[in-house]
């Protein structure tokens, strides 16, 4: 037998082992098995394994973790949208208040020329600053999704 | 009893708290799968219902003819292999017996050592082989189930199974013998 087959039978052994073998998979596994000391002996430590997991779980957490997780996801859900709404709120605040203030800087008579380039500047490497931080968060939300652990 | 489809369109028509149904259904298989994943309780418990978050805010992109949960699992897996990622090293956690609890009481050393080892064992695993046996053992998903969660033949998962288990047996063969 080559080992092509040889390694279908031992994909098999699960099957047998899961109860997920059709009658014909079956057959042709138990016939196999015959003639298969190795199949027939890792079949055998494989129940083994089987009867050490069945009886196994994770701890269960207390009932009041499982009567409060709706009400912690609905909660999150609202406060979601309303982190959403202040930050839209902000935003447009912020721009309207920059915009005011760099008019009135622009067109303030006492203050020297040199102040309101370097101020100018100073705002400019902010706002830079800003969009560059919130254009690399979003490409890192878009682009790393893990997908080497996740494509095989 | 309303089905998955018709809770989802409820919700899709503005009602949150129908969303509170699927939740419920799935909650703990949600949190058992990402302990397994995580093996910590907090970010168990965390990660998972930041899962649902996100299914929430993702169901206008649901395509409805397609199972939820399946959907709803990709999601969840992403999260934890991102927390995984980002977190590196996982802790361990114990498994207990189902039954027998007055059996557990008397015997509670032997009982935690046990689970702690078959615990480690599985942690140990690579991600493909310990997502199968999570699911199996731990979920009790059929084959079929798990290649529709996992995107892949079913052959896949017997391979990814016997790979698994040939892992485990390796592992726990000292111990019980």
């Amino acid at each position: 037998m080559n080992r092509k087959n040889h390694h279908y039978y031992k994909k098999l052994l699960m099957g047998l082992i899961d109860g997920e073998l059709s009658p014909e998979e079956k057959k042709s596994l138990e016939s196999h098995l015959k003639g298969c000391q190795e199949c027939r002996e890792e079949l055998k430590e494989f129940n083994k394994i089987k009867g050490v997991m069945k009886n196994m779980k994770y701890k269960e957490p207390p009932d009041e973790v499982w009567e409060k997780y709706w009400s912690k996801v609905y909660n999150r859900l609202e406060r979601g949208l309303g982190w959403i709404l202040t930050s839209i709120g902000a935003m447009i605040l912020l721009f309207w208040g920059g915009f005011k203030a760099v008019e009135s800087l622009i067109k303030d008579p006492t203050l020297e020329v040199f102040l309101k380039i370097a101020i100018l500047i100073l705002l400019a490497g902010v706002a830079i600053l800003f969009v560059s931080v919130v254009r690399e968060r979003i490409f890192v939300y878009k682009k790393d999704r893990y997908s080497k652990e996740v494509k095989r | 009893m309303e089905t998955d489809v018709e809770i989802i369109n409820k919700v899709k028509k503005g009602d949150t708290e129908a969303y509170g149904i699927i939740v419920k259904k799935y909650m703990k298989k949600a949190y058992f799968v990402t302990l397994g994943f995580v093996g910590n309780p907090t970010d168990a418990l965390d990660l998972s219902q930041t899962a649902f978050i996100k299914a929430y805010r993702s169901l206008p992109g649901f395509d409805q003819k397609k199972p939820f949960l399946p959907w709803f699992y990709r999601i969840l897996r992403n999260l934890c292999f991102n927390f995984m990622k980002r977190k590196k090293s996982i802790s361990i956690i114990p498994l207990e017996k189902v039954k027998e609890p007055y059996l557990a009481l008397k015997k509670r050393n032997y009982q935690e050592e046990r689970g702690e080892i078959v615990g480690k064992a599985i942690s140990s695993l690579p991600y493909p082989e310990r997502e199968v046996i999570l699911l199996k053992y731990f979920q009790e998903y059929s084959y079929k189930e798990m290649a529709e969660i996992l995107s892949c033949p079913i052959g896949t998962i017997m391979s990814r199974l016997y790979y698994a288990r040939k892992k485990l047996k390796e592992n726990l063969e000292k111990y019980f013998e």
